[in-house]
């Protein structure tokens, strides 16, 4: 395990999401659950499928609305109603599903809602293309199908395109859901590197994922949900690989007795 | 109006040709670009055309396909179904269906004639040169609402657009019954009229040419942008013979369709009128005044401008297609799908007025049946030009050949003199074929 930096969280958290919940036909997704991020971290999310990890973070990136619960970015109470309001916080997201119109080429698909427009007012299709080749050949140099829409890609080559997306446009906030579950190893790499990366510059970054090593690896911080609750929050040096499966499985927190 | 579209010549010695040949071809669709699926449409309306022209030489003795005349009836057939199409394509597209523009083509030509029969000549006077404008304006607007309302049901209401617009087809049909109370507004303003074609209601010899050149130099004037893109962000460009290619194509297209229409004299009693009209001294024989583009189809050529431009060019069209692709990633990238879904109803109610214009206008008169199964048509049209009903595909030209498929078969049917029941079982048949046909297409090019 790699040697973590040293995080600053006495400040300003960049974004601090207070006492969310939500529920969906009575089924309580999100319960009460709050959580925060600091500028150059990473805090992953974990727990079990159906946890209410992913519902949580799509409350943060606008495609659903909160039952109660406070979102602050920079300290500021924020209003997030729809997906455009997150991104004007500089909130981005690379979601499970990748989100991609599979109709669509890589530059469409990289400006789809922030399109580039000539003069004119219409779409610069060779301008997109252009901007897009040089942000690809930075995450992805082998990347080469820029004509053919992204249906006919690889999984890698759809993953890079969905991070491009995330990346291109100076996001402060990234949310990554689940990354790398459709990578082989050396992509995984490559993101693991972005990630790394990303860090330096100081963006703070929602890694939701099932694998424990990766976590352990990336993450500086670890919160944990069960059944929608938040099991807790803890450093990642502080604890073990079974502290954090016995928080996903048992629901208890370190060093407590298992209910 | 030849085909131009053949391969470099083949070379002799057959076994290694036959390779070389193939790549010569595909070498050829590389460099050109040209979209297979539309060679194949323009090859499958050539052997429609030469078809038809041979079964009438064969077995009538005389074909009457291939000749200025019915090609030009052709071409004003084809504007009303045509208009509608380009809209549909955008609604297929989205995963939706209008199964209500053949009603409301029909309702809103009732409100047009009830306005420039019944209101405006009371407050205008009979004849007065505004009438026109205010009801094409006014039956625009009405398909817009029309369709906006259907639209706004089905994006915010959530019900499917097969339900509300299947119930818009009675609806708006009724409706058209109800205001005109069954009878038939006749005649209808004569500038009006005009907008339906006709010889009064073509360009003439000149305004066609005029309308050549302007294609020409639309094409060539589109060749050298996207050369000039190309070179200014350093991307692959065609070989120069490719564009030159395109461009001779192109020009040669719209200088071929000047010639056939300009062909098409005015029958020998409208000459005769105009003689009259003009005090004029010459003989109707001996005068030859040519048709030259209609004006429905002018509308139509502007239609299809636009909406390809709106398609390829505009947020909107890139909203359309995404939305098509994947709704779920639209609505995340930020597009209000629920408002997109209101406009593109709006725009196929729009488009569906204005084809109201132009076939009450043909007919010079309303009626509440106009547009009857027009929705059909129109479906098929869009379908048989390539739109996939899956969402996420389509184009308008395609869908504009596509309806000229259907109108040539309609036509060629009726000229070599097929019972209606026939012409019925083939148009639906070849529906389905066409159809089939493009899912191997696809199926073949994953």
């Amino acid at each position: 395990m790699s040697e973590k930096p040293y995080i600053d969280r006495t400040g300003t958290p960049l974004v601090e999401m207070r006492n969310m919940s939500i529920s969906f036909g009575g089924i309580q997704a999100v319960d009460d659950v709050s959580i925060d991020l600091y500028p150059g971290e990473v805090v992953g999310l974990l727990g079990h499928n159906g946890a209410g990890k992913s519902t949580l973070i799509k409350i943060l990136s606008g495609a659903y609305h909160a039952d109660s619960g406070e979102i602050f970015v920079n300290g500021e109470k924020a209003t997030i109603a729809n997906p455009r309001d997150a991104r004007t916080y500089n909130i981005e997201t690379i979601y499970q599903t990748l989100a991609l119109a599979d109709n669509l080429d890589a530059a469409s698909n990289l400006f789809l809602g922030r399109e580039l427009t000539t003069k004119m007012g219409m779409v610069d299709d060779a301008q997109m293309e252009a901007e897009c080749r040089k942000i690809m050949h930075r995450l992805n140099p082998n990347f080469k199908k820029f004509a053919e829409p992204v249906s006919a890609l690889s999984g890698g080559q759809r993953q890079s395109v969905a991070i491009a997306r995330a990346v291109y446009f100076d996001a402060k906030i990234l949310i990554m859901d689940e990354p790398t579950a459709a990578l082989g190893p050396q992509e995984t790499q490559m993101v693991a590197e972005l990630v790394q990366e990303l860090k330096r510059q100081g963006l703070g970054i929602f890694l939701i994922s099932h694998d424990i090593a990766d976590v352990m690896e990336l993450c500086d911080r670890v919160s944990v949900m069960k059944n929608g609750q938040l099991v807790g929050t803890e450093k990642v040096e502080d604890v073990t690989d079974d502290d954090i499966l016995g928080m996903i499985i048992l629901g208890k927190k370190p060093g407590q007795k298992a209910a | 109006m030849t085909d131009t579209t053949n391969a470099p010549a083949a070379p002799s010695n057959p076994p290694p040709s036959r390779a070389m040949n193939k790549g010569a071809w595909s070498r050829f669709l590389t460099a050109t670009e040209l979209d297979t699926r539309l060679i194949g449409m323009v090859a499958a309306l050539i052997l429609i055309w030469g078809g038809f022209h041979m079964y009438g030489v064969l077995v009538n003795g005389q074909g009457f396909f291939l000749t200025p005349r019915n090609l030009w009836n052709l071409s004003v057939q084809t504007a009303s179904i045509g208009i509608m199409a380009t809209g549909m394509v955008l609604v297929i597209i989205t995963r939706h269906i209008d199964l209500s523009v053949g009603s409301i083509l029909g309702f809103t030509a009732i409100l047009m004639g009830m306005m420039q029969v019944n209101i405006l000549p009371q407050y205008l006077g009979l004849g007065h040169p505004l009438i026109w404008v205010i009801t094409v304006i006014f039956g625009i607007l009405c398909g817009v609402l029309i369709g906006g309302f259907q639209g706004f049901l089905i994006a915010y209401g959530g019900i499917p657009a097969f339900i509300v617009t299947l119930g818009g087809l009675l609806v708006w049909r009724g409706c058209a019954f109800l205001v005109a109370r069954g009878e038939t507004i006749s005649p209808v303003d004569s500038t009006f009229s005009l907008l339906g074609g006709g010889p009064y209601g073509s360009v003439g010899f000149i305004g066609s040419w005029i309308v050549g050149a302007i294609i020409c130099a639309g094409v060539i004037f589109m060749i050298v942008n996207g050369r000039r893109q190309r070179t200014k962000f350093k991307f692959a460009k065609r070989p120069y013979w490719a564009d030159a290619f395109l461009a001779i194509l192109g020009c040669a297209a719209a200088i071929g369709a000047v010639l056939l229409v300009n062909s098409y004299p005015w029958p020998r009693g409208i000459v005769r009128q105009y003689i009259a009209a003009n005090n004029l001294t010459a003989e109707p024989s001996e005068l030859f005044i040519s048709h030259g583009f209609a004006i429905p189809v002018l509308i139509l050529m502007v239609v299809a401008v636009t909406m390809n431009f709106v398609m390829n060019r505009t947020r909107f069209g890139r909203y359309v297609f995404a939305i098509g692709g994947n709704p779920e990633a639209a609505a995340l990238a930020g597009i209000d799908t629920k408002w997109m879904t209101v406009k593109i109803f709006a725009i196929m109610g729009g488009l569906a007025g204005l084809s109201a214009v132009v076939a009450s206008a043909r007919l010079n008169s309303a009626t509440n049946a106009l547009g009857t199964l027009d929705e059909l048509y129109v479906i098929a049209a869009a379908v048989i030009g390539g739109t996939s009903l899956a969402g996420g595909v389509g184009t308008i030209f395609g869908a504009i050949l596509g309806a000229l498929v259907m109108q040539s078969l309609q036509s060629g049917m009726v000229l070599i003199g097929f019972d209606a029941g026939m012409q019925q079982v083939v148009v639906g048949s070849v529906l389905v074929l066409a159809v089939f046909l493009d899912i191997l297409y696809r199926r073949k090019s994953k």
